[in-house]
């Protein structure tokens, strides 16, 4: 029902990692490999994720059917440069405004690679993140007010009825023999009734948590302690040598070309 | 300070802003610790408002207007929060978190109690409802008994000394209803807090509690006191209003009725009807049924069924057999996982799925077990005329056939409120009246009784003989023997597996 919400479970020292960490190695990397559109650096960076992946705890199937947008995204996005990017150097193919060159087809390995290199390590983490715990991390790492926190991973739980909701509605839509106008109306209509509905489910929600002392103007506690330990410390500093070696590699073969200037 | 009583309301009121009546008035009651109290009156008389303000959750002066007082422990209800818990009657939205141990945790997290305390707190409660599964076992895949038993949980762990359940039983089976009131009585027993519950069905608490207050309508107590003398002097007057009394709940015999307002069926002139039915004559036929929710999960395979004019076929089964999948596959709503449906309507296909959205709602009307998914406009009358415009019956014919039905179900004085708005009663009433506009051959209804007051029950069930009488199919998927027994002419028990008889 809220596959959104189900917990992910193990025992690997990943799962033991805070989200916090996870999400600010993602950044580190993201980072890094944004100021720079070369082929080089993200070479470098997926060469060392694609060792550490074989301990991020997700099965081969996984993650392939987890990361496909990321493939899938990569790929598109690397046409659409190949055919329409900036063009320079030899022309190999030219159809209307396609121009396959050099200098395109450069960009689009960069583009690819770089691609691959910032989304699969973010994927990979957050396969092993629940929701629950980054909650946690935001409240009692970085400290993000409880009830901006709490309030959003309640919310989080309804989203995961949205789909069934929208099935729903659609059923009764034809039940009640008005699933014949057009497709553009009926959408809007529906759309508004799954709002509504959504509404009255969160204020449902709300009395709910209120009832169970919610929102008190007792200081909370936390039943499960948020903090950074050497795990966090040691994907942390793993994610500022991929990022840094990256860099350092790229400037190095003359590479680096700061934000996409040559 | 354990003399003191855990509930005391003298000349309590409350009217909901922008209301001109008060929801309740006038209210004197003192409930002492330990004491279980059963709240009765009828709808509309302010149980669950009184519920609310208990638990400190009516809101403040923006919400509405006081007057009189009302202390919980002592204490104004808004800052007493923890030491009341309110357990709700939808199970869904009581879930907050993804695990069962961190959703029992949340309202300790909230009270600040120490974490070691949080766990043995947890444990404890747990074990209390009966709920023996894993900690970080999925709240998603509870069923509904189970939610209501780990809310109880939830509640418990703040170590509450008044706990409120507000008809914590009405959305669930047969089943389900045993569970949670067994872990109430547990609770009750173990932990000595005063319970106050609101609940319609007296035969499943009146044993459990050791006090009776039945809420006069216009504000006030109409009677107080042990659970028989109380049930023997107000049974009747209580049993009128929609309590289910035990020893008096409705009796409704099916006779040869005769065709009433509601019912009849137009013969060959009308526009849309299929034509005259004559009483036996098979309107639908299912052969060797595959029901699924979406095309890789079959539920249910090898059903067959006939549907025939002025009988009722009942669906029943457990939780996850696949009735209400089976009911909307039939309705023309899903598609069939395997097997045929046809319904010689004269139409271009037999097959209810391949109908367009306006041919089908004046053929089979599908009543859904929750209302609030179908309603589609703001207000009761509109909410009527959809069907009637569908099918583009003229304006005259829709306005007389709308103002019998609104009449009928005692929704006439209703038709300009918004459906949102209604009670459970009237929701379903409008549900049920929405798909009778159209006057179809063929009804299904999805728990038509879930939740129901015995008033409501009985005017569901004297409408369901008479449609029948006048020689609609009906199709009533449903857990509610009384209901069966009353109006079933043939019965399909499904199992989690297969069919059986």
């Amino acid at each position: 029902m809220t596959t959104l919400l189900a917990p992910a479970r193990g025992t690997r020292v990943i799962h033991r990692i805070n989200p916090v960490s996870k999400l600010i190695a993602s950044a580190v990397i993201g980072a890094a490999l944004v100021l720079s559109i070369d082929w080089v650096s993200a070479t470098v960076a997926l060469a060392f994720e694609a060792v550490l992946f074989c301990f991020a705890g997700v099965g081969f199937g996984r993650f392939v059917v987890r990361t496909s947008p990321v493939w899938i995204a990569a790929f598109f996005a690397a046409v659409t440069i190949l055919l329409y990017g900036k063009p320079s150097g030899e022309s190999h193919f030219r159809v209307l405004l396609a121009d396959v060159t050099d200098g395109s087809i450069t960009l689009s390995v960069a583009t690819l690679l770089r691609v691959l290199a910032i989304g699969l390590p973010a994927v990979v983490l957050f396969i092993t993140v629940d929701p629950t715990d980054l909650a946690d991390g935001f409240a009692q790492v970085l400290r993000l007010p409880s009830r901006f926190v709490l309030g959003a991973l309640g919310g989080m739980r309804l989203a995961g009825l949205f789909l069934e909701d929208w099935r729903s509605l659609e059923m009764a839509r034809r039940a009640r023999g008005i699933a014949d106008r057009g497709r553009l109306r009926r959408f809007a209509g529906q759309a508004f009734a799954l709002l509504v509905l959504s509404i009255r489910r969160g204020s449902k929600l709300a009395t709910a948590m209120e009832a169970r002392g919610f929102g008190a103007a007792v200081r909370r506690s936390w039943a499960r302690e948020s903090r950074l330990g050497s795990a966090d410390v040691a994907l942390i500093a793993i994610s500022l040598t991929i990022a840094g070696t990256a860099v350092a590699v790229s400037v190095a073969t003359g590479h680096w070309n700061f934000l996409g200037g040559a | 300070m354990t003399d003191r009583p855990v509930v005391r309301a003298e000349g309590w009121g409350w009217r909901h802003a922008g209301r001109s009546e008060w929801a309740v008035r006038g209210l004197d009651l003192v409930i002492q610790p330990g004491e279980r109290v059963l709240l009765l009156g009828t709808s509309g008389a302010g149980k669950s408002t009184l519920l609310s303000a208990l638990a400190g959750v009516l809101g403040g002066d923006d919400d509405g207007e006081t007057e009189g007082s009302l202390l919980v422990g002592g204490l104004v209800p808004s800052a007493s929060r923890g030491t009341v818990g309110l357990l709700l009657q939808d199970p869904d939205s009581q879930v907050m978190l993804s695990r069962i141990g961190d959703d029992v945790a949340f309202g300790c997290e909230n009270l600040g109690v120490p974490r070691s305390e949080i766990w043995r707190r947890v444990d404890e409660s747990l074990a209390a409802v009966g709920l023996t599964l894993p900690l970080d076992h999925p709240t998603a895949r509870l069923s509904g008994g189970q939610k209501q038993r780990l809310a109880l949980a939830g509640v418990l762990a703040m170590h509450p000394s008044l706990i409120l359940l507000d008809e914590p039983t009405a959305n669930l089976d047969p089943d389900g209803v045993i569970e949670v009131r067994d872990a109430v009585a547990r609770v009750a027993a173990t932990t000595g807090a005063s319970l106050v519950v609101v609940e319609h069905r007296v035969d499943v608490w009146w044993h459990l509690v050791d006090r009776i207050v039945v809420l006069a309508p216009g504000g006030g107590v109409l009677a107080d006191g042990a659970p028989d003398v109380v049930l023997a002097e107000q049974g009747a007057a209580l049993a009128a209003s929609g309590v289910w009394v035990p020893g008096l709940e409705p009796v409704v015999r099916r006779g040869p009725v005769a065709g009433g307002p509601v019912a009849a069926h137009s013969g060959g002139d009308d526009p849309v009807a299929g034509g005259p039915v004559a009483a036996g004559r098979e309107v639908l036929r299912a052969e060797r049924l595959g029901v699924a929710r979406t095309k890789d999960a079959v539920i249910q395979s090898g059903i067959s069924l006939t549907l025939r004019a002025g009988r009722c076929l009942a669906i029943s089964g457990p939780n996850g057999s696949g009735k209400s999948t089976l009911g909307l596959t039939i309705g023309g709503l899903l598609a069939p996982a395997s097997g045929i449906i046809a319904a010689p309507f004269g139409l271009a296909s037999d097959e209810p799925l391949r109908w367009k959205s306006s041919q089908l709602v004046s053929r089979i009307g599908t009543v859904f077990q929750d209302p609030e998914h179908q309603f589609v406009s703001g207000t009761v009358r509109g909410e009527l005329e959809v069907g009637a415009k569908a099918v583009g019956l003229s304006s005259a014919e829709s306005d007389s056939r709308i103002d019998e039905l609104a009449q009928r179900l005692r929704l006439d004085h209703l038709l300009a409120v918004n459906p949102f708005t209604l009670s459970g009663g009237e929701k379903r009433r409008l549900s049920v009246a929405t798909a009778l506009v159209t006057r179809p051959a063929v009804l299904i209804l999805d728990e038509p009784t879930f939740g129901q007051d015995a008033r409501t029950w009985a005017e569901l069930v004297a409408l369901v003989v008479e449609l029948l009488a006048s020689g609609s199919a009906i199709v009533a998927v449903t857990h509610d023997e009384r209901f069966i027994d009353a109006v079933a002419d043939e019965r399909l028990q499904l199992t989690p597996i297969g069919v059986g008889v």
